[in-house]
């Protein structure tokens, strides 16, 4: 398989990776990564065709385009020698082919009379067909590689073009040219990033439980899935209330997003419900074959418990005779308010988990974000179940705290380990108030005070931290 | 939400789901609406087709007032215009590789069937009304496209 060379863009870099491996995927074609580093932005990978990088590249958020590997090097010496041995077949086809020549430096510049000079020196290819700087028919690019600071250097790469990314659709989709947003939407990038992670594509169905005002359903949409969500705070969905944003007025909603990027068509629409008393069918026994599952993807932000409060349907204390009737008088009354109560943060991620297994096909994909403390000390903890393989973890660090995008696949159940136990039972932080049922809201809120703390004392023992959290399965912090 | 979505609700209520009778939901005095789309997703439906419920679609359609569905579900060749799949195969050869197979589904041209199950399922909507459960008898309304699925505090 040829070599190409893969200009990603320096940010998200945990993203990256993982989201070439799921283009591929969802394009059918194997990839091979020959170089990567998350300090670098050049990356070479093997793939099959030109077309096959195409359909790679052309989704793809976290890379600015895909270049055929014509050489590369330590030095200019090296590289030209490089291109002798790997492409000198090719330069003849290319002979009278009106063409473009470029500069591309990562952390280092070069002056205009430089550059000209180090673009003559490749005047060995033999290109005399007409210089076109803008629509060539064919265009090529010296990729300079430099150290913080350094002069020259330290490694150098030519390809030609292939083809560019999709990485456009972060503008497109901005939210701050969003009609309808909230205070806790999700950046458009990342929205589009889990879309590309989750396998989002043309004739599959994509869920969203806590869709909100609907960014990651659009996301799905713009690439080609059908989508639908929900969310236990119907105003958001409705769209009654207003935006976050200030001084709007007029009607918006999720389904006037839609619309506004021209989706209309894919959207299923949304419905107010709860997680954990959910409307959908869900498969009975993991061995009904006739109620299989038929969600391809499970996009989704659970609610922090920070800026969204974490809640779930039902009275927070049980309730006693007189309050039941009482419910049970007044529930077909229109100004009825279900009640709901604050809900355990880890529970409510083994429920996505179990949700996840019982509505997703074979291989389906489910993507959800996790916030987390920042300290080496606390051992993180990343739920699983015996249905899904962990397919990618993601980590987007901010000053204490993270978030992770962790993604399942939903496992055939051939695949399935027959002594893998059910999933355990477990014990789940109990009280009714938000900070009893949530360690991560309460740090959160505590300035992460704690870890400050921990930091100056000895490490806890491996007992104390086993389960510490009270699921299986650990992960130690990269 | 377009009727599609009835296809995989049932009752909220836990100590429902386990009884068939939870599923379909039974819609009740519905008002429809029909947003007309430009083009048939033809590799959505045909994705979608095997994880139909269609006895349990044909019912829906009945109790909506909509023309019947057939009695049995259609297969994927049944979606495709017949006249279309010849070139589909001299494309196929020239672009071997994985491709193609979008370039394959983009030239095949949807049936009557296809356009007539589109119109059911992803074009047809719900705007107000209710869904009802057939076990417990439980009312969900609808209210501007949007169920309502929160159950009251005794129902937890």
């Amino acid at each position: 398989m040829p070599e190409y060379l893969v200009r990603l863009v320096q940010v998200h870099e945990s993203f990256r990776k993982a989201e070439l491996q799921a283009l591929a995927d969802v394009a059918g074609v194997g990839i091979e990564f020959v170089k990567y580093n998350q300090d670098s932005p050049f990356c070479i990978v093997r793939l099959p065709s030109d077309s096959a990088a195409e359909a790679v590249i052309s989704r793809s958020l976290l890379s600015q385009g895909i270049y055929e590997l014509w050489g590369q090097g330590p030095t200019y010496e090296a590289l030209h020698t490089s291109i002798q041995e790997l492409s000198s077949s090719k330069w003849l086809k290319y002979e009278s082919t009106p063409f473009r020549f470029t500069l591309d430096g990562f952390r280092g510049t070069r002056t205009q009379t430089e550059q000209q000079a180090i673009i003559e020196s490749f005047s060995y290819l033999g290109f005399n067909g007409p210089i076109r700087m803008r629509d060539p028919d064919v265009s090529f690019r010296v990729f300079e590689d430099y150290e913080d600071k350094a002069l020259e250097p330290k490694h150098l790469y030519l390809g030609r073009f292939v083809a560019a990314s999709g990485r456009d659709a972060k503008t497109a989709f901005d939210l701050k040219k969003r009609h309808y947003i909230s205070t806790t939407s999700m950046d458009a990038e990342l929205a589009l990033l889990t879309a590309n992670i989750a396998l989002a594509a043309t004739g599959k169905l994509f869920y969203d439980p806590f869709m909100g005002t609907g960014g990651f359903p659009v996301a799905c949409a713009h690439f080609g899935a059908v989508v639908f969500g929900s969310d236990i705070d119907g105003r958001s969905i409705r769209g009654t209330g207003g935006s976050a944003r200030k001084g709007q007025v007029g009607k918006k909603d999720v389904g006037g997003n839609f619309k506004q990027y021209d989706l209309e068509s894919r959207y299923l629409g949304g419905f107010v419900s709860d997680l954990t008393n959910t409307p959908l069918r869900l498969l009975q026994h993991s061995n009904d074959s006739t109620n299989g599952g038929y969600l391809d993807g499970i996009v989704c932000d659970p609610p922090y418990g920070i800026r969204e409060g974490l809640k779930v349907l039902g009275p927070r204390e049980k309730l006693n005779v007189t309050e039941r009737a009482t419910h049970l008088d007044r529930f077909k009354e229109p100004t009825y308010i279900p009640p709901k109560r604050p809900y355990s943060f880890t529970a409510i991620l083994d429920d996505i988990l179990a949700f996840a297994v019982a509505t997703l096909v074979e291989n389906g994909r489910l993507s959800m974000w996790m916030p987390t403390a920042n300290d080496e000390d606390v051992e993180l903890v990343i739920p699983t179940h015996p249905c899904l393989e962990i397919v990618s973890i993601c980590v987007q660090p901010f000053n204490k705290w993270s978030r992770r995008l962790l993604t399942y696949r939903r496992l055939p159940e051939s695949e399935v380990s027959p002594n893998a136990p059910e999933m355990a039972k477990k014990e789940y932080e109990k009280g009714v108030k938000a900070d009893e049922l949530n360690d991560f809201r309460r740090k959160y809120f505590e300035g992460f005070k704690e870890f400050e703390r921990l930091r100056q004392e000895p490490t806890p023992s491996e007992e104390d931290m086993m389960d510490s959290k009270g699921i299986s399965g650990k992960w130690r912090k990269a | 939400m377009k009727l599609l979505t009835l296809n995989f609700l049932t009752c909220a209520i836990k100590t429902c789901k386990t009884s068939p009778a939870s599923f379909p939901l039974h819609p009740r005095d519905c008002e429809l609406e029909v947003v007309e789309s430009e083009s048939v997703n033809l590799p959505f439906l045909k994705n979608i087709l095997p994880r139909l419920m269609w006895d349990e679609l044909r019912v829906i359609a009945d109790e909506l007032g909509l023309p019947a569905l057939p009695s049995t579900p259609p297969t994927r060749d049944d979606l495709v215009e017949p006249s279309s799949s010849s070139t589909t195969t001299i494309s196929h050869a020239q672009n071997a590789g994985n491709a193609a197979e979008g370039q394959q589904q983009a030239e095949e041209k949807p049936s009557q069937t296809a356009r007539d199950l589109h119109r059911v399922l992803l074009e047809t909507c719900i705007k107000e009304g209710k869904l009802v459960c057939g076990n417990c008898g439980h009312e969900y309304k609808v209210m501007e496209g949007v169920a309502n699925f929160l159950l009251p505090g005794h129902l937890v």
